[in-house]
């Protein structure tokens, strides 16, 4: 699998992927798109990366392990959740920012829902196929 | 078009159902896959299906000007698919793990599972 | 009451911790419990037989109708007094009877259960209440009789005495359950007020059979009476608690109880007396040919409950009477019986009559109770037994019909033969001729042994000194209570010379021409033996031989441990299931005019699809068949693409993309399919499966036939942007609309994660050990 093709291709998509998941991200509330997509499209790029550079290489890029996402994402979304009770609305009621944001648009709390969403996707699928290919390694030697 | 679907979401069950009546555990979890599918395309149907209408509003409207497609059965089968993956992976690596331990693919073999296996 | 009740329960809940305690000296303290009961029922006597009867109401679960009612009349004062009574005289006999013995706490457990169960059974004012009590003697009763559990006869005879009571049980219940919801209450004391209704109600009949049924298994009445016998497997002092005065007396309690609601019918009447009668004359004839002092204790005993239950059904005022005295005098002699037996058991390691001899003169206080027991049974003059016999006789040649009266009469004197010998045989043979050599060392146990038995035996004897007393006081409310009116009940031990005393004297130099002619030998029990060949309990073996067989054979049939066939019967089901309903449904109905037409990509996809099915379905490689189920994923991610769904065809692509990812990283060290299975078992399962996927396609179209409502997605749609500030409809849904349900599916999510990660790491760790 590890042709420089392939390992230099993803040297530049790895980047234009995570940014385009991003895309999907924000713009989930208007066009298709969102949090769902966003997390898968953003993990299959690191699964792209660590099949060209393997998975030590990508893991070096995330600096930690992906299993961390899944409680910051599970974490965030819950607070988008909660959030309206401190201003003594009732849970999941929608806020939103008065003015429209340059770029991004509209920003309200089910943003940061789907934000929330899109990092435990990351998490949940990069720890399912890190850890199965972090052992087929070891198991290797 | 919806008489093709009709054929068709028969034919992915009855396919499921020919994988899981299989020994192969693989097979199973195919199986369990195809029946997934199936029953996407089931609920997709039911909802009515509509061309070229996708349920996302106009730039410029505050409402929808056209009829649109049921945005229900969408986000039903939306959950669906991410949790079947949820499923998927987690079948796999129980497969596996189960593949390890007995040396073997064939459902069979479990059966009789001797001390140290367990 | 409701304390005196539950006091046993919570004994015997309290032996589990201090039971270690009770194995010294401290198990005198129990025997407190049944005599301290007995002397609060005492209290009770003057009260009850001035004719007051008292009421006691606990709420318990009111809604279902079943509350702690407890009522204490003549009937069931005498029962309590006879539980509680013989129960004293139980508990400090088998105190010596199983000293150091292993489970000595155990046994005692059991026992406060029982007579727990017992008094609220016959003080139970709630049927469904009595119900409970009854269950609970079955149970306790199975305990007991198998205390004995390293045996195996002992553990047979303990579960066909609880399945077959266990099976009356149900009955039982059917039948009171019937009751309460003709009548509308379950309490006994306002079920009498409405005999009239429940008397000429359609279900009379079924009522009155399942509550016999119930009162039949329990008395061991004939076909049901085998288990009785077998029960003797257990410890003396159980079958002497059990047989004499309680758990089969239960049976006679429930008729007597019922016999003022739904008695005095022709049903009641002639049922009771035919299996009454037929139970008494069999068992008695029977008990002639045992060997074993407990066999033929039993045979006698299920014999006196013939008599009981056939004078329940003869329902006069003379019968009635008859019957509240013989419970009482029966309880008294076969009690001192059974413990006199223990005692011979105990000290000689035998109970065969045939060796038995001359033991008075080693064991004489044992031998006048045995001797004392046996005259009462016999019904001689000055005994109780006397005054029992006497208004038997009474009762039958009184009957309201003239030539019946007769019949039965002459069935109750052959009876009454029987029961003379059998009493004779089991209380003074074993005492009278010649000391065997090898029981000449045989000695005199301990004071707490042998002096219940006799005071149980004098106690009869008191009794038939001064029957007035006896009878206005313990057994004038009673009959009372059975009859439902004043009976005018004057118990005197001289009648004058008249036709019972006769008959009564006729008897017993009979019964004691059979006990000197009669020699029981193991050759006759044999020959006995084999006429129970074809008795009912070969009938119940049998069956539940079947029954057993039936289940094994159910379950290798349904639980045979291959998980493709639970498939394939779930499918199978689920199919005949579906189409039968979908047949029911009536015929189709389509408009065509609402299907598109399919334009040629569309075609073409769906097409590519069927193949790739295809190939999953035959391939022999496990890569092929990962890759066209891949195929498949696309194809179904371009239908997503058509028809506008383009969130889910963008999930589709990339849910799929990663899910052969994960195929091909896990299983391509996998060795590929293997066909092991028949090509008839391929097209067995192939044609289930077709079927399956064409009902389902039925199922589809006739759904998708009907109109569909779009109320809902009109809402989504209208309020996605007011609400929401969203346009993508979808997406709203799912972050918004439904947001919770988005949060807990990533935490499905987050699970199956966690799940894949611990199943890996916990193979690391056992690899690392080996």
């Amino acid at each position: 699998m590890r042709s420089p093709i392939l390992q230099s291709a993803t040297k530049y998509l790895l980047p234009i992927l995570l940014l385009f998941s991003f895309f999907l991200l924000l713009r989930g509330h208007y066009y298709p798109g969102g949090g769902f997509v966003g997390g898968l499209v953003a993990a299959i790029a690191f699964v792209l990366h660590s099949f060209a550079n393997g998975t030590e290489a990508t893991m070096k890029i995330l600096r930690r392990k992906p299993l961390s996402l899944i409680p910051i994402g599970l974490g965030i979304s819950a607070t988008s959740l909660a959030a309206p009770m401190l201003f003594g609305l009732p849970p999941m009621t929608g806020l939103w920012f008065e003015q429209p944001i340059p770029v991004i648009g509209m920003i309200g709390s089910s943003l940061f829902f789907d934000l929330g969403v899109y990092l435990v996707v990351i998490g949940v699928i990069l720890t399912i196929l890190f850890t199965i290919s972090l052992n087929n390694i070891t198991e290797k030697d | 078009m919806e008489l093709l679907l009709i054929v068709l979401l028969g034919l992915l069950y009855a396919a499921g159902v020919y994988m899981i009546l299989r020994r192969s555990m693989v097979k199973l979890l195919l199986g369990i896959m195809l029946l997934g599918s199936g029953t996407n395309i089931l609920i997709f149907l039911l909802g009515g299906i509509t061309k070229g209408k996708p349920p996302v509003i106009d730039e410029n409207a505050k409402l929808f000007q056209d009829v649109f497609a049921d945005p229900i059965p969408q986000s039903l089968i939306l959950t669906a698919i991410v949790i079947s993956f949820g499923l998927t992976a987690f079948a796999i690596v129980l497969l596996k793990r189960v593949y390890a331990l007995v040396n073997s693919d064939d459902l069979d073999d479990l059966n009789t599972p001797e001390e140290e296996d367990i | 009451m409701l304390l005196a009740v539950l006091s046993g329960l919570i004994i015997s809940l309290l032996i589990i911790p201090f039971g270690k305690l009770l194995k010294t000296k401290w198990s005198i303290l129990l025997t407190l419990l049944p005599a301290l009961l007995f002397l609060y029922f005492i209290s009770y006597i003057p009260a009850i037989s001035a004719g007051s009867s008292f009421l006691q109401h606990t709420n318990w679960v009111t809604s279902l109708g079943v509350d702690f009612d407890f009522r204490l009349d003549g009937l069931s004062l005498l029962f309590a007094l006879l539980i509680t009574g013989i129960g004293t005289a139980i508990f400090f006999y088998a105190r010596t009877y199983l000293k150091g013995h292993v489970f000595f706490d155990r046994f005692f457990g059991y026992l406060c259960l029982f007579m727990s169960a017992m008094l609220g059974v016959v003080l139970s004012d709630n049927i469904l209440l009595l119900f409970i009590f009854w269950e609970l003697t079955s149970i306790s009763s199975f305990f007991l009789i198998g205390f004995n559990n390293d045996n195996a006869e002992s553990r047979k005879s303990a579960l066909t005495a609880l399945s077959i009571t266990g099976l009356g049980g149900f009955f039982l219940l059917a039948g009171l359950v019937l009751l309460g919801n003709i009548t509308g209450t379950y309490t006994i004391s306002e079920l009498i007020t409405s005999r009239e209704s429940i008397l000429n109600h359609n279900l009379y009949p079924l009522i009155l059979g399942f509550l016999f049924l119930g009162a039949f298994t329990k008395s061991a009445q004939f076909p049901f009476h085998f288990w009785l016998p077998g029960a003797m497997k257990a410890p003396t002092p159980v079958s002497a608690y059990l047989h004499s005065a309680t758990m089969v007396k239960a049976g006679i309690y429930l008729l007597a109880r019922f016999s003022p609601i739904l008695g005095g019918t022709d049903y009641w009447n002639y049922t009771l007396m035919a299996v009454g009668g037929f139970t008494m004359l069999f068992a008695s004839v029977h008990s002639l040919f045992r060997i074993d002092l407990k066999g033929i204790l039993a045979y006698s005993t299920i014999s006196a409950l013939g008599i009981l239950t056939f004078l329940i059904g003869l329902g006069t005022r003379e019968a009635i009477i008859a019957a509240s005295v013989f419970i009482l005098v029966h309880a008294l002699y076969k009690a001192t019986l059974f413990l006199v037996t223990g005692i011979i058991d105990h000290e000689t390691g035998t109970r065969d009559i045939t060796v038995l001899g001359g033991l008075r003169k080693v064991l004489l206080p044992v031998s006048i109770a045995g001797v004392l027991a046996a005259l009462s049974s016999a019904g001689l003059p000055l005994t109780y037994g006397f005054i029992g016999k006497d208004l038997i006789y009474e009762a039958t040649l009184h009957t309201n019909y003239q030539t019946l009266g007769w019949i039965l009469t002459a069935v109750a004197i052959a009876t009454n033969i029987g029961l003379v010998a059998a009493g004779f045989m089991a209380g003074i043979k074993p005492f009278m001729g010649s000391l065997p050599k090898q029981f000449e060392t045989v000695h005199l146990p301990y004071k707490s042994m042998w002096i219940p038995p006799l005071i149980l035996a004098i106690l009869g004897l008191v009794f038939g000194l001064f029957p007035g007393p006896a009878g206005d006081f313990i057994n004038h409310a009673t009959a009372n209570a059975i009859y439902g009116s004043e009976t005018d009940m004057h118990l005197k031990i001289w009648h004058g010379f008249n036709i019972v005393l006769i008959l009564s004297l006729a008897t017993l130099l009979a019964g004691t021409l059979v006990y000197f002619i009669n020699k029981p030998s193991a050759l006759k029990l044999h020959a006995i033996e084999k006429l129970n060949s074809i008795a009912p309990q070969r009938v119940f073996t049998r069956f539940a031989n079947d029954i057993m067989r039936f289940s094994r054979w159910y379950t290798d049939l349904f639980h045979n441990g291959y998980l493709r066939s639970y498939h394939l019967k779930i499918i199978l089901f689920a199919e005949a299931l579906l189409a039968y309903k979908l047949w029911l449904s009536g015929p189709f109905a389509f408009n065509f005019d609402t299907v598109t037409m399919p334009s040629f990509y569309e075609i073409g996809v769906i097409l590519i699809l069927i193949g790739a099915l295809y190939l999953v379905v035959t391939t022999p490689s496990r890569l092929t068949s990962v890759v066209s189920m891949s195929v498949v994923g696309y194809c179904t991610c371009l239908i997503f693409v058509f028809y506008s769904a383009p969130d889910l065809a963008m999930t589709q692509f990339t849910i799929d993309t990663l899910s052969t990812v994960l195929f091909v990283l896990v299983l391509y060290k996998l060795p590929s399919f293997i066909n092991m299975t028949s090509k008839t078992v391929l097209y067995r399962d192939g044609i289930i499966a077709l079927s399956f996927g064409g009902i389902i396609s039925l199922i589809a179209l006739r759904v998708w036939s009907e109109p569909i409502s779009k109320d809902i997605a009109n809402f989504y749609g209208e309020n996605a942007y007011i609400l929401a500030k969203g346009k993508n409809v979808v997406n709203v849904i799912l972050v918004d609309f439904r947001g919770i349900d988005t949060m807990f599916e990533t935490v499905v999510l987050s699970i199956a994660a966690l799940g894949v990660y611990s199943l890996i790491r916990l193979r690391l760790k056992s690899t690392e050990k080996e």
